[in-house]
């Protein structure tokens, strides 16, 4: 029998999810010419529906789905009459970044559409950053592959482990969603990541804005943000959930503290966080009363002072002691220890530093947890990543470095149809509806259809994990924590070889 | 306690259209004449603002767009396509990037510092500066309110020679000179670029701004005449050895002298001329840089200038980076204990904030900048002007009002950017920033400490 309880929820059903919008943008286009006899070879051959036949006549309807020259069977060689061309897709050129190329953001919309991983076609493992995740490969030895039914792979994850009072908290997914507050993201998009989380039996953190009354019934899924501004913590809310996360500093703009622009203050958003309607609201930084591991602990106490079953999470972004910042954080009594790293996501922060300040999470992770491991208290501390997670390959790559779990944030966003046009903060917000208090353009996303995006998505990453896993030999995740075996770098086996 | 140093800044308009990343593409051909059209319903207005019939497609690339794709993506026939700015894309060279020039536009335009949402977007590291990372202090630090709060970052720097002691007689007069030393509000000091379409105006403006800034522009010492001769205090002369060195008097603070390594001669009808003025030497950036400045340091010389290359290179050595030369310049001087006895800046290539500051806790008291003030211009760095052709955006009839205000502008937001990487170290201070190279981290040693024992590969090894 399966003692691992790896199902201990049964999880949410995929239910195909299309675009919001008219055109979805794919990686290819195809267009047809007036020799075409409306036959249906196309219609019959294309492997992933791209060609529709109706009233006998046949069109393109989802460019987005060829994956060009991939295809084993591609329709434009079948034609009887040559009439189909295939090219790449203009925009497609434009969309994306190093981080995020268009391949990436692709293929998550199809794994939020589908709940699988793309077919072909699109390059899902990695992005274009050329270095940390992006160098780092996942080395598979020959033979390795656990024949195992994926059942029986757990990837649920223990969150207390010190062995207190606190609740036991388990999540059967190994991640759960990162701090967006009420003010930088719709009510939709919160209660979108919300629903999916409790759908998929983990958390959702609220950030630092609030609790908006509309996340109660998700209450026991919700992780409340402690924050520098203090922006909407009522001893009440504290008391609400299971766990609490202190905000220390945040990946994208260490040391530099929370805005939130004028514009985004609407009046929803002033009653939340008990402040003026389009006022800019700054969450300072540091905490003003923590200067020392003491101070921290003093903060520590507080919460369980009120919530003595809560959870404790701390989370930091990445200095070049943040190794130092771990051990005093587990010494102060937290469960977590959430390490952001430098390119992790925001709603607005100076670009001077998402680029430069502190160290990319690829860093922060193996140093932790070497550390914590050196000093002995690794296993009584779940150490949680977060900060340019993309895709289930990278979340491989940070556990094997070291860490027991993530956070997500952008890869949701990206769910959801976002373009990374890098506009959260701009005027009305976000013009596709997704980080945005603008009443008219939060409208655009609907809640059931954006929650079955995210567990989609997440649907996709958690059986691309146990794929993985499964090839690894692994029966369980926590067997891949510090295994950093089985990565290997491309700069140094290259000139390990010279 | 002296008041706070701000720079004030304010819109101020472009006068050519800015080049944009990428623009809109429509056709007209197949248009269903929707009778509300996808680009009415644009966000942004874009359609709008750019006072054209929204229903006309017609091929544009607008730098009014936002890249949210919704209009791509809604219309019904699909003939809106985004597509790259071919004229953007080839902008400047792989050291002045298009983005890098973009961005600077931006602040000159607005004095606003670039804010953006979403996860850094870029290279995971690169060359030069990109491959280095600045610290923040997590929890134990001084308290502080925010970086324009109460407690005051200090950008302000000493430029000179400040000695260990100070010797008084038995009646409490000061024994030998008072010491030479100025101090600037930032650690940032103009250059009067290579190239670029520069007249008059444009000095003035420059040298305007640079008095309003409280810094100065250093510039070929015979340029200095006419209406410029008002702002000799904010001015540097360059003395070259091809030029007769002349008193431009008293006022002048500071002039620098081009050193080829050989041309002591100059060296001392400068000191001759100018007893009670700071004399930079300015080297070019190479192997034997150290051992020159330390040859000239038992001369009594006291300020060095490190010339690296226009892409901030060392001068003997393209594939070498100005800030590792600096570095190891620096560490040794501090070494040899005798780094608090001189002040060292560096110019050539410095094209971001980031870019001062890096410098800085690499090693120097401060830079001498170019091209981002022509760049604040508008300047696109076509390099016409080096061929004797016009320049594409007229900077040379932009006016010395329009010209100081840009350039202020820019400098207000740098002075804001370094506020933020020093407020997010918990430094409070330009001058204590210099070499904490302790609290930056450098890719070439990070990546190797961290990845370099993931280079097994194994026999039959699977990658994924």
């Amino acid at each position: 029998m399966n003692l691992s309880n790896a199902n201990r929820i049964k999880l949410p059903e995929i239910v195909p999810t299309r675009s919001r919008f008219r055109n979805p943008i794919g990686k290819y286009r195809l267009a047809l010419n007036n020799d075409c006899t409306s036959c249906g070879i196309c219609v019959d051959v294309c492997p992933y529906g791209v060609h529709v036949i109706k009233r006998g006549k046949v069109y393109v309807k989802n460019h987005y789905l060829c994956v060009g020259d991939d295809c084993p069977n591609p329709c434009h060689r079948v034609c009887p009459v040559n009439a189909i061309s295939i090219t790449r897709n203009p925009t497609f050129e434009v969309l994306g970044d190093y981080r995020w190329p268009a391949d990436l953001l692709a293929s998550t919309w199809y794994m939020a559409e589908f709940g699988k991983m793309p077919p072909k076609g699109l390059e899902y493992k990695c992005g274009k950053s050329g270095g940390g995740f992006d160098k780092i490969k996942i080395a598979f030895r020959k033979d390795q592959s656990a024949d195992m039914e994926d059942d029986d792979i757990d990837v649920g994850v223990e969150l207390n482990r010190r062995g207190d009072n606190a609740h036991r908290v388990r999540i059967e997914v190994p991640f759960y969603g990162g701090g967006m507050s009420y003010g930088s993201v719709s009510i939709s998009t919160m209660l979108s990541r919300m629903r999916a989380a409790k759908a998929l039996g983990t958390f959702c953190c609220t950030g630092e804005g609030g609790y908006p009354d509309e996340l109660k019934p998700y209450d026991d899924n919700v992780i409340t943000q402690v924050a520098t501004g203090l922006f909407g913590v009522r001893e009440e809310t504290i008391q609400r959930v299971k766990i609490v996360e202190f905000k220390y500093a945040q990946g994208a703009k260490p040391g530099l503290g929370g805005h939130l622009l004028g514009e985004k203050v609407t009046p929803g958003v002033a009653r939340m966080r008990e402040s003026v309607v389009g006022y800019p609201l700054f969450s300072p930084f540091p905490f003003h009363s923590v200067y020392s591991v003491e101070d921290h602990k003093k903060h520590v106490d507080w919460i369980k002072a009120m919530n003595p079953k809560a959870l404790v999470s701390v989370k930091v972004s990445t200095p070049t002691d943040v190794d130092m910042v771990a051990i005093g954080s587990y010494y102060a009594g937290a469960h977590i220890i959430h390490l952001d790293g430098s390119y992790g996501g925001t709603g607005a922060a100076p670009e001077i530093a998402k680029k430069n300040i502190a160290m990319p999470i690829e860093y922060a992770v193996p140093r932790v947890h070497q550390f914590l491991t050196k000093e002995g208290v690794r296993d009584k501390i779940t150490v949680v990543a977060s900060g340019g997670i993309r895709c289930p390959h990278d979340f491989i790559k940070v556990i094997a470095m070291g860490a027991d779990a993530i956070c997500t944030g952008t890869a949701d966003m990206v769910s959801l149809e976002c373009v990374r046009c890098n506009k959260c903060e701009s005027g009305r917000g976000c013009a596709r509806g997704i980080a945005t208090t603008d009443a008219e353009l939060a409208k655009m996303i609907d809640v059931e259809w954006g929650t079955q995006r995210v567990i989609n998505m997440f649907l996709a990453w958690r059986s691309e994990i146990i794929r993985i896993l499964k090839k690894l030999g692994m029966k369980s995740l926590k067997e891949l924590v510090g295994r950093t075996d089985c990565l290997v770098h491309l700069d140094y086996i290259q000139k390990g070889k010279e | 306690m002296s008041s706070k140093y701000v720079i004030h800044t304010k819109q101020v308009p472009d006068r050519f259209k800015a080049l944009s990343k990428s623009g809109v593409i429509a056709w007209e051909e197949g248009c269903l004449k929707c009778a509300v059209c996808v680009k009415k319903q644009c966000v942004y207005g874009v359609y709008d603002n750019r006072g054209l019939d929204p229903r006309q497609m017609i091929d544009s690339i607008d730098n009014q767009c936002m890249n949210c794709y919704r209009c791509v993506q809604s219309c019904p026939k699909e003939l809106i396509q985004k597509s790259i700015n071919p004229e953007f894309k080839v902008m400047g060279d792989t050291h002045w990037t298009p983005d890098i020039i973009a961005r600077l536009w931006y602040q000159a335009q607005t004095g606003k510092i670039p804010v953006s949402g979403a996860g850094y977007p870029g290279p995971f590291t690169g060359p030069g500066f990109d491959s280095m990372w600045t610290d923040m202090s997590e929890i134990v630090r001084p308290t502080r309110d925010g970086i324009h709060g109460r407690e005051y970052i200090s950008t302000s720097i000493d430029i000179g020679s400040i000695p260990k002691q100070l010797m008084f007689s038995d009646k409490g007069d000061l024994i030998g000179r008072e010491p030479l030393v100025m101090d600037i509000p930032l650690p940032i000091i103009f250059r009067l670029p290579s190239f670029g379409s520069i007249s008059e105006n444009t000095l003035m403006g420059w040298a305007r701004a640079a008095r309003h800034l409280g810094i100065l522009l250093a510039l070929p010492a015979k340029l200095i005449n006419g209406n410029l001769e008002g702002y000799k205090s904010n001015l540097i002369p360059i003395f070259s050895a091809e030029d007769k060195v002349k008193k431009l008097g008293d006022e002048i603070r500071m002039v620098k002298v081009l050193w080829d390594g050989k041309n002591k001669k100059l060296l001392e009808t400068v000191r001759r001329l100018y007893p009670r003025t700071l004399i930079a030497v300015s080297l070019p950036l190479k192997k034997g840089s150290l051992k020159e400045i330390t040859d000239l340091i038992s001369e009594g010389y006291s300020i060095f200038n490190l010339e690296a290359t226009f892409q901030g290179r060392s001068a003997d050595d393209q594939s070498r980076f100005a800030k590792d030369d600096i570095r190891s310049i620096h560490q040794t001087l501090v070494k040899d204990g005798i780094r608090n006895e001189i002040t060292l800046t560096a110019s050539g290539g410095f094209a971001m904030a980031e870019h001062v500051a890096k410098a800085v806790i690499c090693g120097v008291d401060g830079v001498f900048i170019d091209f981002p003030i022509l760049i604040a211009l508008e300047c696109r760095m076509c390099r016409r002007c080096e061929k004797g052709l016009t320049c594409p955006v007229e900077i040379e009839n932009a006016s010395q009002k329009w010209v100081a205000a840009r350039t202020e502008n820019m400098m207000g937001a740098w002075h804001n950017q370094l506020l933020e990487i020093m407020g997010a170290m918990g430094i409070r201070e330009a001058r204590r920033l210099r070499g904490e190279a302790g609290r930056a981290m450098f890719f070439d040693e990070l990546d190797r400490e961290i990845f370099g024992t993931m280079d097994k590969l194994e026999e039959g090894l699977e990658l994924e």
